[in-house]
């Protein structure tokens, strides 16, 4: 029997896994495809604080310091991440006033964010529009290949032997004296403990346990372009928190921002919505006009959860012991490690450096 | 894409499964489109020459000219030089909603043209497999068919002193149009041997007129004293800045050989161009004889989206010669689900394309197979070989992302990066495929990459028109 079943291995699911087997128990991962091929492993690799809900400023600081030193605590597994300044800009009077506000709540949690005018932020950006009004600069900013997620956390998972399940889809959790067993695709699995991490899924995976957790389904769209010349030496986003621009050090720029396509949990990410994909490119070819010269090589997607307040969900399941449950937290990828982090923590029994997210507040209870 | 023009029928691709598709289509009273990247439709096989050249005529030119003669008279709208980069609606909806009509995002003259579609039939033909041996970067390799392509368009010699290496037909037909162009063929190379040729012969009768051209490359092949190496392959490819020398091998010897030369064409078959039918989520199989990953159709070349067809070689590869009746039975059932032909009507229309399809598909079946390439081809390759070009990722690196727990070829990507440039695997996917198939025990289990757009990479500036900022549907701001 494991001391605790994680199950989904994203970046939640990785870093709770890696960080209670260092604590000293027996943990199992599964997953029901490959490790960090969802959100975890698709997402625009954004390490910034101008995305980042206020509320999570301070956990996302120091996960931002994780994700830098990630070979040092990984094992030398690496995302690539790279440190660089950070913009929000504001093209109209009525995004200046957000963004000043954004900031503002920004700042008083912790991120150094100064607002800058036009003609700073293009010496800062020299790429940038000549439209910008003003922009909010932020000195802690950068990126990460996101993609190399799963190579990055594989070995330290193993190295602290962790039981690395692939392939392996969990149908449901029966409840038995001293623990839980898990129906997997190839068998039962028990163990003390579970935690729920399976991102845009928590919803049918808590409902395994009787508890009704809504979770909204985002379908978030991402655009890659072709290797092309240095164009860009910051993080680039909007007031909004509609865009995401950076350029990679193999001379790509990615452009997110969180547009909608056409997806669902069954589905997964299935396609672009045309207006979306042409909207979403076009607001990055304002921002950063040199955009034009590139060529467009993918558009992808990936699933991300939201609950009903847009907090995370993180924390014990109310009325089940020893189960837990770690997700939905905006800018999750950002934030990700540094929860996982956490949560082991309060599963180990310490008190956790930072407050949790209990998720009282979000549910429905049913009879169980 | 509310004021657009709804076509009952839209052809992707202007080569032979597509010209009649396309024919049959419209012939038949369907308001029917046909788009094709190229100058002229033709394809491949048919390509036209481009508009002021003549070319000698030979009996491909003539069955081309043919296929765009009836595609003229058919009253199909033609739109060339559209290069089709997206493909939308059809069963890409949201959860619930009932399918839309298709698609189509084209790059046309700088700019995108968008059309829509009831029906859609993509005839994207096949692409060249090459699987890498040292030294397949230097200038003065080429693809096969990319040289094929050379000297149908315009008459243009790869090389002068060329060897010709690899597997299938086209290595006979390249050579002997080398050699009439006014090139020295130093070598063909030809992984099949003479007993895989013989087991053809039974499907090649079928195609007397196929079988005497071929007989004839290989006379003028002797007659010029061009030496033919039977179960021979590629093994290097060495030069400085470009090729000067490839060492030809035994497959089932050691005794390495130099030939002296300035190009090399190599092709190892053909595999089906599938982005679009993954992209549009149909249900594929994989079978080697056919080249790879195919879309799973039924007699008609339905696939399983409805109001989706494939036809020629996207759908397996069986030649040009059998495409033109795909395309027809492809048309045929389009027009049938889109109730415009009667049960009637298209039970006798088709039987007799399909028997036409039938007897071309026996001898293009025959040569699909001796050119599936041995998985052993992929087994030696070096470590130090690139793989994906675009990203520069070697076999070795492909065997450490492996070895790391890469559990198929789209994690293989994201370990390595291989399949993530311009080419996105068109280039690589194959050899990569083979490598992880290797290790996981078949292709089936390597799986399949997920198609997205763009279906090829698209300038940023056609994406975006003239636009005013106000213009930009800015979502509603994420949460604070």
């Amino acid at each position: 029997m494991f001391d605790a079943a994680v199950i989904g291995a994203g970046v939640m699911g990785c870093s709770t896994a890696l960080h209670l087997a260092r604590g000293g128990m027996r943990v199992a991962l599964l997953d029901r495809g490959a490790i960090c091929r969802e959100a975890s492993g698709v997402n625009a690799g954004t390490l910034t604080m101008q995305m980042t809900r206020a509320a999570l400023i301070p956990y996302a600081l120091r996960a931002y310091e994780m994700w830098l030193r990630m070979p040092e605590w990984s094992d030398g597994g690496t995302v690539l991440a790279a440190a660089c300044p950070g913009l929000s800009l504001a093209f109209t009077e009525a995004e200046a006033a957000m963004l000043e506000e954004r900031a503002r709540l920004r700042r008083a949690a912790g991120a150094p964010i100064e607002l800058v005018s036009g003609r700073q932020a293009r010496a800062i950006e020299p790429g940038l529009t000549d439209r910008v009004r003003l922009a909010a600069h932020c000195p802690v900013d950068g990126f990460a290949s996101a993609y190399l997620t799963g190579r990055a956390f594989r070995p330290a998972l193993l190295a602290a032997g962790v039981a690395l399940f692939e392939k392996r889809p969990v149908f449901g959790i029966d409840r038995e004296a001293g623990g839980f067993v898990l129906r997997t695709g190839s068998g039962p699995l028990t163990a003390h403990r579970i935690v729920l991490a399976g991102g845009a899924w928590l919803e049918p995976m808590a409902a395994w346990l009787g508890v009704r957790l809504p979770i909204r389904v985002l379908v978030n769209q991402l655009v890659v372009t072709e290797r092309m010349p240095p164009v860009l030496r910051t993080v680039l986003g909007v007031a909004s928190g509609l865009l995401s621009l950076k350029q990679y050090a193999n001379g790509t720029v990615l452009i997110g921002g969180g547009w909608q396509g056409i997806g669902d949990r069954a589905r997964g990410g299935l396609a672009v919505r045309a207006e979306n994909f042409a909207g979403n490119i076009r607001l990055a070819a304002y921002a950063l006009p040199a955009l034009r010269a590139a060529r467009v090589v993918r558009a992808w997607l990936g699933l991300e959860a939201e609950t009903a307040d847009a907090l995370p969900a993180i924390g014990p399941i109310p009325g089940v012991e020893h189960a837990w449950i770690i997700g939905s937290v905006h800018s999750g990828y950002t934030s990700g490690p540094y929860f996982g982090k956490l949560l082991a923590q309060a599963i180990l029994g310490a008190e956790p450096e930072l407050p949790l997210f209990p998720i009282d507040r979000l549910l429905a209870r049913e009879a169980a | 894409m509310t004021c657009l023009t709804i076509y009952d029928v839209a052809v992707l691709g202007g080569g032979p499964a597509g010209m009649a598709a396309a024919a049959e289509a419209a012939r038949r009273g369907a308001r029917t489109v046909l788009l094709d990247e190229n100058t002229r439709p033709g394809g491949q096989v048919y390509r036209a020459a481009p508009h002021g050249f003549r070319m000698p005529a030979d009996p491909d030119r003539r069955a081309g000219e043919a296929l765009r003669a009836e595609l003229a008279r058919s009253g199909a709208e033609v739109r060339t030089e559209h290069c089709v980069w997206g493909l939308g609606g059809g069963p890409l909806v949201p959860e619930g909603s009932p399918p839309e009509p298709f698609r189509i995002d084209a790059l046309h003259a700088g700019a995108t043209v968008t059309l829509a579609a009831r029906a859609l039939i993509l005839c994207a033909g096949a692409q060249e497999r090459i699987i890498p041996f040292p030294g397949w970067t230097l200038p003065g390799v080429i693809g096969l068919a990319a040289a094929t392509i050379l000297l149908k368009a315009q008459g243009v010699l790869p090389g002068r002193r060329v060897v010709v290496a690899g597997a299938g037909p086209l290595l006979y037909a390249l050579a002997a149009k080398l050699l009439a162009g006014g090139a020295e063929v130093a070598a063909v190379a030809d992984l099949a041997t003479r007993v895989d040729w013989a087991s053809t012969l039974p499907q090649l009768l079928l195609r007397p007129g196929l079988l005497a051209r071929g007989l004839g490359w290989r006379a003028e092949l002797l007659r010029r004293g061009v030496p033919v190496l039977g179960a021979h392959t590629a093994v290097r490819a060495e030069g400085g800045d470009v090729l000067e020398r490839v060492w030809l091998a035994p497959l089932y010897g050691v005794r390495e050989r130099a030939i002296a030369c300035d190009a090399l064409c190599i092709g190892h078959g053909l595999a089906p161009a599938t982005e679009a039918t993954r992209l549009l989520r149909a249900e594929h199989r994989y079978d080697r004889a056919a080249g790879g990953w195919v879309p799973v159709l039924d007699s008609d070349q339905r696939t399983s989206v409805p109001l989706l067809y494939v036809a020629g070689d996207g759908g397996g590869v069986r030649g040009a010669a059998a495409a033109p009746a795909s395309g027809r039975l492809a048309a045929l059932a389009a027009l049938r689900d889109l109730g415009r032909l009667s049960a009637r009507a298209h039970a006798i229309a088709r039987w007799r394309a399909r028997a036409e399809r039938w007897r071309a598909a026996q001898a293009g079946a025959a040569m699909a197979r001796l050119m599936s390439p041995p998985p052993s081809l992929a087994a030696v390759i070096p470590p130090e070989t690139v793989i994906c070009r675009c990203e520069g990722v070697t076999a070795a690196e492909i065997e450490a992302a492996l070895a790391d727990g890469a559990t198929d070829v789209n994690q293989l990507k994201h370990f390595t990066r291989c399949g993530m440039g311009p080419c996105q695997g068109r280039l690589c996917g194959e050899a990569a495929a083979e490598l992880v198939a290797r290790r996981l025990g078949g292709r089936e289990a390597a799986g399949v990459a997920t198609g997205r757009l763009p279906l090829r990479p698209v300038p940023v500036d056609a994406l975006l028109g003239t636009f005013d900022y106000a213009d930009i549907p800015v979502p509603p701001p994420a949460p604070i």
